[in-house]
């Protein structure tokens, strides 16, 4: 049966999430499913996988496939791709929100650590966007949300190589939408500053990060609305102008802290 | 691999050893889980548990001791492990299944009533059994078997819970329902958490027609008047009454039975805003004294003008009226409160619950809120449930050093003396004598604890000679 709210007429949205058992993913994948939307989810974990499909199967998802996917095997994306978009019939929006800080120490140490960081946070996505974005320009339609982060906006000593990955990735994504916003494929670049997920849970003061429900909010909201970079929470947009300006002559002595 | 420019010899280099990753737990060593009343205290490392499978991983090589938590909403140590690992599973709050034919919801441990109504309202369901706040988890629910006012008819949230995976710390998993694996559903129920981490579990939701609630409020001036309304009333759902025990003489015990059955004409159903009041800083620790809470006491008996009201409600403020505003406990100050709350059987509930409200009077420790119910006669599903049939009353009070713990000593020794027990969720102060009283069934629970599991709850009333430190070792 649906158990579907009666929800006041919302046209249901194909929508790929790449990295579906992401925290942050998680939080719009609920809200999706909860007004009806059509949801193909992608994880490399299986039983965390199967989980969040029940979640959105209950909450009243129009409709739900998944797959079990290593999305650092950038080989296997055509055929990963053209089997969730036959599977949605199509495609509105495609949401990346895969990625991993890794440990910046070990980056430093070795360099498979540090490939293993940049390969999943920028040349993982940038395959993935690739084709996305040719499937979309062909078609002119389309929303490609992906989330970088502010990391990305400046390098740190804590996390450069994670912070260079997203760096990476957002330029990459500034210059797809230069590319193909003419063609009528939206890009909407996801900047987030600190959020309470797996991810961070082990950094200090992350009790103080965002929530991840109002940060999902944020995200799912400017998918509808359209916008091209956002920034979320929204002061993040001010710290960041602030940070951008600081002379590198002084804020090589500040070393500040984490993301 | 050819290089176009010659590689030093690599014994020329001096590198750093390979960096070695160890799986360490995810400490994050961070501010200490309080309990809702503040009192007792305790550091404690935090890991928090996103997946199911991740549990029992997540505990491997602890040493001190594990205590899975939720919301921290007890009052007192059942959720507290001093100095030992709390595997908080708020984080694990996924709907699995909802059959609406049956109102049965499958879902994970830490989802919070609160999300459960989110989801349930809108499509016309609503919890079997609700505590006096939303804001407490699934597995905790079950942890306490917690109660509501619908006691009478309904029994404890155990009753309406037809299955459960319990993970042990060895990870064993076991299903738990009332024919299988009967023993450790029955431990589990009203088990504060020592018999493993329920995982998931099934709850039996209620159908309803609207958010509203019929709503009957009727003054009673003592005792005997609480009795008669409770007799006149008996078919109504939900029944508690407020008692005023700050007041002597004339006033003595009075206060407002408050009725409420879920409306049966259709109405609206969606979900709840969020609340917006979070109560901000801790108040000064004299801002509760003997006239604040008398003027409270005062304002709320009178705020029903009429000796008797007949109106409809939100559910929100009939069920949840402290929920309005968020961590409203840090009006108690950093000392906190502790609470007392008792339930005695018919025998004696009449004769027990005025002796003990003039030791509360003659105390001079005033009380803001003091609630008086009836439980039924519904068996609880579990093995170390609260409730019995007869009087259940509880009310908090401030933390005033020697004043509170001795009246909380001689309270609980009368409840023994009148046949009752006390509600180990909301309990900081039970000593062992008492507790081996109260639940003589202990020893056969103690078969079902886990034995990497323990809580400071746990250590005060039995004893740590029993629990053993040593056994605390999660060795797998
Ligand atoms: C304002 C207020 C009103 C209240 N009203 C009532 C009431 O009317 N009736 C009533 O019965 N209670 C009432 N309570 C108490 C509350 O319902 C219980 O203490 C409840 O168990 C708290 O749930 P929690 O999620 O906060 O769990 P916690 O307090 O964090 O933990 C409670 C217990 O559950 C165990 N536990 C938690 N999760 C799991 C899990 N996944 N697996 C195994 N064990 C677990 C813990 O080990 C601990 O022993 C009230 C509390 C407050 C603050
Ligand atoms: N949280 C923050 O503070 C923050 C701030 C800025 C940006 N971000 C970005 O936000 C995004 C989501 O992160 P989050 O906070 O939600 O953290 P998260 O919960 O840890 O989510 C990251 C997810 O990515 C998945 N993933 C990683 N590599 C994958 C791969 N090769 N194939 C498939 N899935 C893969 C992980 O799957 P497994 O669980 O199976 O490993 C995990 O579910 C990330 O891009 C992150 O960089 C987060």
């Amino acid at each position: 049966m649906s158990a579907g709210k009666a929800s006041t007429a919302h046209t249901p949205k194909r929508i790929l999430v790449l990295g579906a058992t992401s925290g942050i993913a998680e939080a719009c994948i609920r809200s999706w499913a909860e007004r009806g939307d059509m949801l193909y989810l992608v994880g490399r974990t299986a039983s965390k996988v199967g989980v969040v499909v029940d979640d959105a199967r209950v909450r009243g998802a129009a409709f739900v496939d998944s797959a079990v996917a290593d999305l650092d095997d950038t080989a296997a994306h055509p055929q990963l791709l053209a089997h969730a978009i036959n599977s949605l019939g199509g495609l509105d929006v495609a949401f990346v929100a895969m990625g991993t800080m890794g440990e910046q120490a070990q980056s430093e140490r070795s360099f498979d650590a540090a490939d293993a960081v940049l390969h999943n946070n920028f040349i993982a996505p940038a395959s993935l966007l690739t084709w996305l974005a040719n499937y979309c320009a062909q078609r002119h339609t389309g929303t490609l949300a992906v989330i970088s982060s502010v990391a990305g906006e400046r390098g740190r000593k804590s996390n450069y190589v994670y912070g260079s990955a997203k760096a990476g990735l957002t330029a990459f994504l500034s210059g797809l939408r230069n590319r193909i916003d003419r063609e009528g494929v939206r890009v909407l670049t996801i900047l987030p500053g600190p959020v309470k997920t797996a991810m961070t849970e082990s950094m200090k003061g992350s009790e103080k990060f965002a929530d991840v429900n109002k940060v999902a909010a944020t995200i799912v909201g400017a998918i509808d609305k359209g916008g091209d970079v956002l920034y979320v929470p929204g002061i993040w947009k001010i710290i960041m102008g602030v940070i951008k300006l600081i002379p590198e002559s002084v804020f090589k002595k500040l070393s500040l802290g984490a993301e | 691999m050819v290089y176009p420019w010659s590689m030093p010899a690599t014994d020329d280099l001096q590198f750093p050893p390979a960096f070695t990753s160890e799986t360490e737990p995810a400490f994050t060593g961070k501010a200490p889980l309080e309990s809702w009343g503040r009192y007792p205290n305790y550091n404690a490392n935090v890991v928090s548990l996103h997946w199911q499978g991740d549990y029992p991983r997540v505990i491997d090589g602890v040493h001190h001791g594990v205590l899975p938590v939720g919301l921290g909403r007890s009052y007192g140590d059942v959720g507290l492990l001093k100095d030992g690992t709390l595997v908080k599973t708020t984080a694990m709050n996924r709907l699995l299944a909802f059959d609406a034919e049956t109102g049965v919801l499958t879902a994970e441990s830490g989802i919070s009533l609160a999300e459960i109504l989110d989801f349930s309202v809108p499509r016309g369901f609503f919890l079997p059994v609700t505590p006096g706040t939303k804001y407490v988890t699934l597995g905790g629910a079950i942890a306490n078997d917690v109660h509501g006012k619908n006691h009478e008819g309904a029994g404890s949230f155990g009753n309406h819970v037809p299955a459960f995976e319990l993970v042990r710390s060895d990870g064993t998993r076991l299903l738990c329902t009332p024919t299988e694996n009967p023993d450790f559903y029955a431990a589990t129920i009203g088990g504060m958490g020592l018999t493993g981490l329920i995982s998931w579990a099934q709850l039996r939701l209620k159908p309803i027609a609207s958010r509203l609630i019929d709503y009957e409020g009727i003054q009673f001036h003592g005792i005997d008047e609480f009795i008669a309304i409770k007799k006149q009333y008996a078919n109504v759902e939900y029944t508690v009454a407020w008692l005023d025990c700050v007041s002597t003489g004339r006033n003595f015990a009075r206060g407002v039975y408050m009725l409420g059955e879920h409306a049966k004409e259709p109405g609206e159903l969606k979900s709840s805003p969020e609340p917006k009041l979070v109560f901000p800083i801790d108040a000064p620790a004299f801002a509760l004294n003997k006239l604040s809470i008398t003027a409270f006491n005062t304002l709320f008996f009178h705020k029903q003008i009429k000796s008797h009201v007949k109106t409809q409600q939100d559910y929100e403020p009939f069920f949840y009226p402290l929920d309005k505003v968020l961590h409203w406990n840090r009006m108690y100050g950093k000392r906190g409160l502790v609470q007392f709350q008792f339930a005695l059987p018919w025998e004696t509930s009449k004769e027990g619950t005025i002796a003990m409200l003039q030791e509360i009077t003659k105390s001079g420790l005033a009380s803001f809120l003091a609630v008086l119910k009836t439980f039924g006669d519904v068996p609880s599903l579990g093995m170390m449930s609260f409730p019995m049939p007869g009087f259940m009353f509880a009310l908090d009070f401030p933390i005033k050093p020697g004043i509170t713990m001795p009246l909380m000593q001689r309270l609980g020794d009368m409840t023994k003396e009148y046949g009752g027990r006390l509600y180990s969720a909301k309990d900081a102060c039970m000593t062992p004598d008492q507790f081996q009283a109260f639940y003589p069934q202990w020893e056969k629970f103690a078969r079902f604890k886990d034995p990497a599991i323990t809580s400071s709850f746990w250590e005060r009333v039995v004893g740590a000679s029993f629990t053993g430190r040593s056994v605390r070792t999660v060795g797998r």
